[in-house]
């Protein structure tokens, strides 16, 4: 299967190599009317037809503005990288895509996205209009972007209003301490104080990383290279774990979480408080009235550690990226220009709950509530990227995994000591094989 | 063998009746000949797509895995640096994190196959001996055991993977609430419990094939052998080891051979049941190969891994053939 997997890509390859050579001298060409750009569109609504409900009135107002007509595909989450990976080694494929935010480096480092060098971006309306911590997420430092924000999203303490009064809790937590202290309020007669997606890798990666800064630690040196074991990341995941293992306000059920079924005990008041983003309308599809819950920021260690740093929240998003391979590069420009643009970003950002990537949008109202505020002001000051650099995935795969089996453990209820911890860390650092 | 008498013939012919019966000896060769290659020559084509679909990707797959083929070079494939056996090497080095870890989810693997295929292969000869012999509702039975194995993959593991759940799962609310068999809640998709978890999925899903390749074998045994038997005193003990099993022996070397590779490359259970990381004690190896090269872009390592496996499986086929076929011989 897997061998067959690996021939087919190579095969493919082999196969479309003379082609990628042949086209790859007529970019910039073509644009205005009478042309097609595809565009494939990340799953961003509740169901893939939803998207294309959503987004194809829109694609439709930018045809009557330019006259280029937009051929949408919305691919979902488990498809979309295999795909980007696959039109990658064949150089056939989409002139206009949205990317998960974190594969910006390692999408850039293979070379098929347009780069966003100073005329590019001026093209587009000059990289100033964005916001600088959306922008942050757009490839590695010090290169010119491989992409451009589309949708960013940021995390979020998100509690019931109902548990809390019940339980007498006047605001929600500022620190760990204060959650901790509130959650064992919280945690009676199959009610838990707060639930977390332990199986599932990535959300346990990205908790990783917001922690483990707190802690003052990075799993990657400035020379890129990783060091998932430091005694600062030791300490942020421990304190994750944590909430499981030892303060015991978390259901153990949780570790094998992996489907978004805390969202489910969150909207069902199983669970009085959830770390998310943009969980407004999985939320209301759970039957969760907006009222009867509350957005705040995501608590911060007190005192702050050694090294500490202010960030609660990973810079997290959706990039919008032009193909190096597109025959169309003028027109895919003007696209990336429209759904950038100050309407669409209103449009569509308050459709899906997410948050604009441009300043300007932020003046209308619709952005103006206090849960908004949250959001805006955590990426605005307290929102970092996750790190920029070419093994980012192996970082989410491994370090993810490695506290997939921690939850799993504590849910069984072996003691998580620091040294454990550090153990299986160390052992998912082995595993790093450098990129090249 | 034809092509030898044909020719011996014709020589034998021409010494006796002279240079006619050569020139007709020739012409009737000639013809053998291209009635020989006529054959051959319709199998080209599809002996070329076969080469082209299965051969040339195997090579290809061969080439990439002796290169350090990540993310940089796969949009250009031929710059990416040749590697010579250094994904090899770090596949094999048991000592290594890479291959400390390949070597436990070979292992894991080994024990799955073994069990699941085994399982499999008993309740599917069960099953299959039991209604061998016409009965009321052997029909509605018989379409009933192969449900599973006509439910799409994704379709039914998902469906194990919710019943498989801690809190709201069917089979704790029967072993924990009905049956009061386990004081807590046991987990059955993270921790230890996962690897009897994945081999009851397998199990369920592969032994309908069993089941019916055993049915169809047994269409096969004259039922006069069981009369005979039967008037010799044989009971159904005797009946299964004197007769049954031993009409049924080819299908079986087929079966086992083929279900033990569709188990041991099984990717797509695993998959559902676990998501993008299993739990260690049910690290499968089509999983693991998934996850230490796809997932991270090392496409070269993840080749070499592949090719290691598709080795031990032609060793082990190979072995597997050459054993059972000589037993058959003898």
């Amino acid at each position: 299967m897997t061998t067959r997997r690996f021939a087919l890509f190579a095969v493919a390859l082999a196969l479309t190599t003379p082609t990628v050579a042949a086209c790859g001298d007529d970019q910039g060409g073509s644009s205005g009317s009478g042309t097609t750009l595809t565009y494939w569109a990340s799953n961003q609504g509740t169901s893939l037809d939803n998207d294309r409900q959503i987004l194809r009135p829109e694609l439709d107002k930018f045809t009557r503005q330019t006259g280029i007509k937009v051929n949408l595909e919305v691919i979902g989450w488990p498809d979309l990288l295999n795909r980007i990976l696959a039109a990658t080694t064949s150089g056939k494929g989409p002139d206009v895509l949205n990317i998960g935010n974190t594969w910006s480096a390692s999408l850039q480092a293979t070379g098929a996205l347009l780069p966003f060098d100073g005329t590019t971006m001026s093209a587009i309306g000059g990289k100033d209009r964005f916001l600088a911590g959306s922008l942050a997420a757009t490839g590695a430092p010090g290169k010119d972007p491989a992409a451009v924000p589309l949708y960013s999203l940021a995390y979020g303490l998100y509690y019931n209003k109902k548990l809390f009064a019940a339980a007498g809790i006047a605001e929600p937590p500022k620190t760990w301490d204060e959650l901790v202290a509130d959650g064992r309020k919280l945690t009676h007669d199959g009610q838990w104080g707060l639930v977390v997606e332990g199986g599932n890798v990535s959300e346990n990666a990205h908790h990783a990383f917001t922690f483990a800064q707190q802690y003052g630690a990075d799993f990657f040196t400035s020379g890129g290279k990783a060091q998932f074991d430091s005694a600062g990341a030791v300490a942020g995941v421990k304190r994750y774990i944590d909430f499981m293992a030892t303060d015991k306000i978390v259901n153990p059920s949780a570790a094998e979480y992996a489907n978004n079924q805390s969202l489910a005990d969150f909207a069902s008041g199983k669970a009085a408080m959830l770390l998310w983003q943009a969980a407004d309308t999985t939320l209301k599809a759970h039957g969760m009235s907006p009222d009867d819950y509350g957005v705040a920021p995501v608590p911060f260690e007190a005192p702050t550690p050694p090294g500490g740093r202010h960030v609660d929240s990973m810079v997290a998003g959706i990039n919008l990226a032009v193909f190096g391979n597109t025959k169309h590069r003028d027109a895919a420009l003007a696209f990336v220009k429209f759904m950038t643009g100050d309407d669409e970003q209103k449009a569509l950002n308050s459709t899906y709950g997410s948050m604009p990537t441009v300043k300007a949008a932020y003046a209308d109202p619709a952005f103006q509530t206090p849960q908004i505020k949250v959001f805006q002001d955590t990426l605005a000051g307290s929102a970092a990227p996750l790190p920029a650099v070419p093994e980012e995935s192996q970082f989410e795969t491994l370090v993810g995994t490695a506290m997939k089996n921690l939850f799993a453990d504590a849910a069984s209820g072996k003691p998580i000591t620091d040294d454990y911890v550090k153990g299986k860390l160390t052992a998912a650092n082995q595993q790093v094989h450098a990129g090249g | 063998m034809a092509t030898l008498t044909t020719p011996a013939g014709g020589a034998a012919t021409t010494d006796r009746s002279g240079r006619s019966a050569g020139r007709h000896a020739g012409r009737r060769r000639a013809r053998l000949d291209r009635r020989r290659l006529v054959p051959y020559l319709m199998l080209l084509p599809a002996l070329a797509l076969e080469l082209l679909v299965h051969l040339v990707p195997m090579l290809y797959g061969c080439w990439m895995s002796l290169l350090r083929l990540t993310q940089f070079y796969i949009r250009n494939w031929s710059a990416a640096p040749f590697a010579g056996l250094g994904n090899y090497r770090a596949s094999i080095d048991v000592n290594g994190a890479i291959g400390g870890d390949l070597l436990h989810s070979f292992g894991v693997t080994l024990a799955f196959t073994v069990l699941s295929v085994g399982l499999s292969w008993l309740l599917g000869t069960t099953a299959a001996v039991l209604t061998q012999h016409p009965f009321r509702g052997r029909g509605a039975l018989r379409t009933l055991f192969l449900t599973p194995y006509a439910l799409p993959v994704y379709a039914a593991v998902i469906t194990w993977s919710f019943l498989l759940q801690r809190d709201t799962g069917m089979v704790n609310h029967v072993l924990v609430d009905q049956l009061h068999l386990a004081g807590d809640r046991p987990f059955w998709l993270i921790g230890g419990n996962s690897f009897g978890a994945l081999l009851a999925v397998s199990v369920w899903r592969s032994w309908p094939f069993a089941f019916l390749c055993l049915t169809a074998g047994l269409q096969n045994v004259p039922g006069e052998l069981y009369e005979a038997a039967a008037v010799d005193g044989a009971g159904f003990g005797r009946q299964l080891r004197g007769i049954t099993l031993p009409m049924l022996r080819p299908v079986n070397q087929v079966l086992v051979l083929v279900l033990f590779l569709w188990t041991f490359n099984d990717f797509n259970t695993p998959y559902v049941l676990f998501g993008k990381a299993a739990p260690r004690s049910a690290d499968l190896i089509s999983i693991h190969i998934y996850q230490s090269s796809f997932v991270t872009w090392n496409f070269g390592l993840g080749s070499a891994m592949s090719v290691l496996l598709l080795l031990f499986l032609l060793v082990v086929t190979g072995a597997y053939l050459l054993v059972t076929s000589r037993r058959g011989d003898a």
